[in-house]
């Protein structure tokens, strides 16, 4: 009995290391996303000017949570105000643009992160949100890398996802059925997607659906029939972002207007911000929040 | 006399000790329950339950409905108990004599520690080869569909049956075997002539539980099945199961069709498993 619980304790173990390795891998690749090396040390020596003396009279905690996207700027910042006074600690979780709104609603965090505008029965439920605009980014549909599909016409598109076109020959593909991929319900990349990539047309209903951008691109990345849709901050080199309409998918085609599939990335609050929330969204929202918004994928907003 | 007294005094503090955290238990699971009912209460308002118990999931066109998700949510945990019951039998007969007895220890010992594998990692080994293998043997679809969390749900659930059969055979294989063997039946005779008919509410049992492991898990069928809220027609098509849904929908916006279909679906996977539970007790009694 004795060396059954001590086996099936190893094999926890052993499981538990696995996961843990997990997390380090997927750690690693969404920081080769966001603030490469070089990147990092160009912000350096902002991040260490008098702009951070502001949270020097501060002391407590700063909880956050919400959209995804918001995450690798959040962190950055988040990482360095700590390091200038180290009698705060600021915590950022995930959860999704849904989320985000819920938990700073209803109080339990101090800043709520969503990729959308707060929605009317959100503000219904929790009058008291105040929104602050502070990034652009852009959503691109993907494909496989090997795909020849690189560009579609709007009208194509909203065909694809329709579920009206259904093979990728009609679209100048290689003969094959389209695997149409989406995100779940609570998705802000979804919601600007279908707004202003799709018209607000019809998604399928076979369409598979994915919890995550990650998700996202895994499926796409190992599906040579695939079509999805993400952030373009977190496009690598393992998915192809299409052409919309002749305009390829950037951030700098996004920041000069002519890629038009773009959402802005808010963080909420309860009530008009105070302390220690108010001097960490002036900071982001200020010339001091650039380089790191920069070096997160997006385009700040001024 | 005064060790009696202390004696009737550790009882009567064991018997409320006991008598508590059976009481808190079950307060416990009635709070889920009438939590869940209340908050489900507008979903089966008339136009609540029109527009939840319908078989349309079309969120952007007004469209809430979770039959879809009840079906799927059958059909996965109904295709891995298929799979896996027969499975965990015939593994529990190879361990029970069938097999050579060697080996019968190690096999039981790897069941073993196949129940401590979290469900997240059965999931991501599976993600990223079941759906390339489905798609390179059937060429119908992405690969993300029914057979492929049905397989790996039965990996799941199996050494959980396992584990129950076994515990049920294990104080009675010691009595029959012996007899059975003077008799000069073989252990295959053993096992399916006399284990397997004498056990069949240990079998049900295990069956059960099972099934509701499998019916409640959430990240394989939320990795695997595509989620496309679809009735399943094929075992090669995407469905979405109702545990799957929750985890989805239970981030949308709070009020709401949307937010309401969360807590029906949690109402329904709730109402399943105690009725597939209450109906097995009362086999249970019938057959004592």
């Amino acid at each position: 009995m004795s060396a059954r619980f001590h086996s099936s304790s190893l094999m926890i173990l052993m499981a538990l290391l696995l996961v843990v390795g997990l997390l380090g891998a997927t750690g690693c690749s969404s920081a080769d996303e966001g603030v490469s090396a070089e990147e990092a040390e160009t912000a350096e020596p902002i991040a260490e000017a008098s702009p951070l003396d502001v949270f020097a009279e501060f002391e407590g905690e700063l909880d956050i949570a919400g959209g995804t996207a918001h995450i690798p700027v959040m962190e950055a910042v988040a990482a360095d105000v700590m390091e200038s006074n180290d009698v705060l600690l600021i915590t950022v979780a995930g959860g999704g643009s849904g989320v985000g709104v819920q938990q700073v609603g209803e109080g339990l965090v101090e800043i709520g992160n969503a990729g959308r505008a707060v929605k009317g029965e959100e503000l219904e439920a929790y009058p008291g949100l105040v929104s602050f605009a502070f990034a652009v980014d852009g959503v691109a549909a993907v494909v496989h890398p090997d795909n020849p599909v690189t560009e579609v016409t709007a009208e194509q598109m909203q065909a694809i996802f329709a579920g009206e076109i259904t093979d990728w020959a009609e679209v100048g593909g290689n003969a094959g059925e389209i695997h149409v991929f989406t995100r779940d319900e609570s998705s802000g990349t979804r919601e600007v997607f279908w707004e202003k990539a799709l018209a607000e047309g019809d998604i399928v209903v076979e369409a598979n659906v994915v919890a995550s951008n990650g998700a996202m691109k895994t499926a796409v990345s190992e599906d040579a029939q695939a079509i999805g849709f993400m952030g373009i901050g977190g496009i690598d080199d393992s998915v192809v972002g299409v052409s919309y309409d002749g305009v390829v998918p950037t951030q700098d085609n996004a920041k000069d207007g002519s890629y038009m599939v773009t959402r802005k990335l808010y963080m909420n609050t309860l009530g008009e911000p105070e302390g220690l929330t108010k001097a960490f969204i002036d900071f982001i929202m200020g010339a001091e929040g650039v380089p790191y918004i920069v070096d997160g994928g997006y385009i700040p907003i001024f | 006399m005064k060790r009696a007294h202390s004696q009737s005094r550790t009882d009567a503090l064991l018997r409320v000790t006991l008598g508590t955290t059976a009481a808190i238990s079950v307060a416990a699971v009635l709070a889920i329950f009438a939590f869940l009912v209340y908050f489900s209460l507008p979903v089966f308002s008339a136009e609540g339950a029109r527009q939840v118990l319908s078989w349309d999931w079309r969120p952007l066109e007004g469209s809430f409905g979770i039959l879809p998700m009840v079906v799927g949510s059958l059909a996965l945990s109904t295709l891995a108990m298929v799979l896996a019951f027969p499975a965990a039998v015939l593994v529990c007969a190879f361990a029970y004599g069938v097999g050579p007895k060697w080996l019968a220890r190690p096999v039981m010992a790897v069941i073993n520690l196949m129940t401590g594998i979290p469900t997240i990692v059965y999931a991501f080994v599976a993600v990223l080869t079941i759906p390339p293998l489905l798609r390179e043997l059937f060429d119908a679809g992405t690969g993300f569909a029914l057979l492929g969390a049905a397989v790996t749900l039965a990996v799941l659930v199996m050494p959980t049956i396992v584990l129950v059969i076994d515990s049920n055979w294990r104080g009675l294989a010691t009595r029959t075997g012996v007899v059975c063997a003077a008799l000069g039946m073989s252990p295959a005779q053993h096992v399916f002539g006399v284990l397997v008919p004498v056990s069949r509410v240990g079998l049900l049992s295990a069956f059960v539980l099972g099934f509701g492991r499998a019916l409640g898990d959430t990240m394989i069928a939320l990795m695997l099945t595509g989620n496309a809220p679809l009735l399943p027609t094929s075992p090669l098509g995407s469905i979405r199961v109702l545990t799957a849904h929750i985890g989805m929908v239970l981030a949308t916006a709070v009020g709401g069709p949307a937010h309401q279909s969360v807590f029906a679906s949690g109402l329904i996977l709730l109402l399943v498993t105690g009725t597939i539970s209450v109906l097995v007790r009362r086999a249970a009694r019938q057959e004592a």
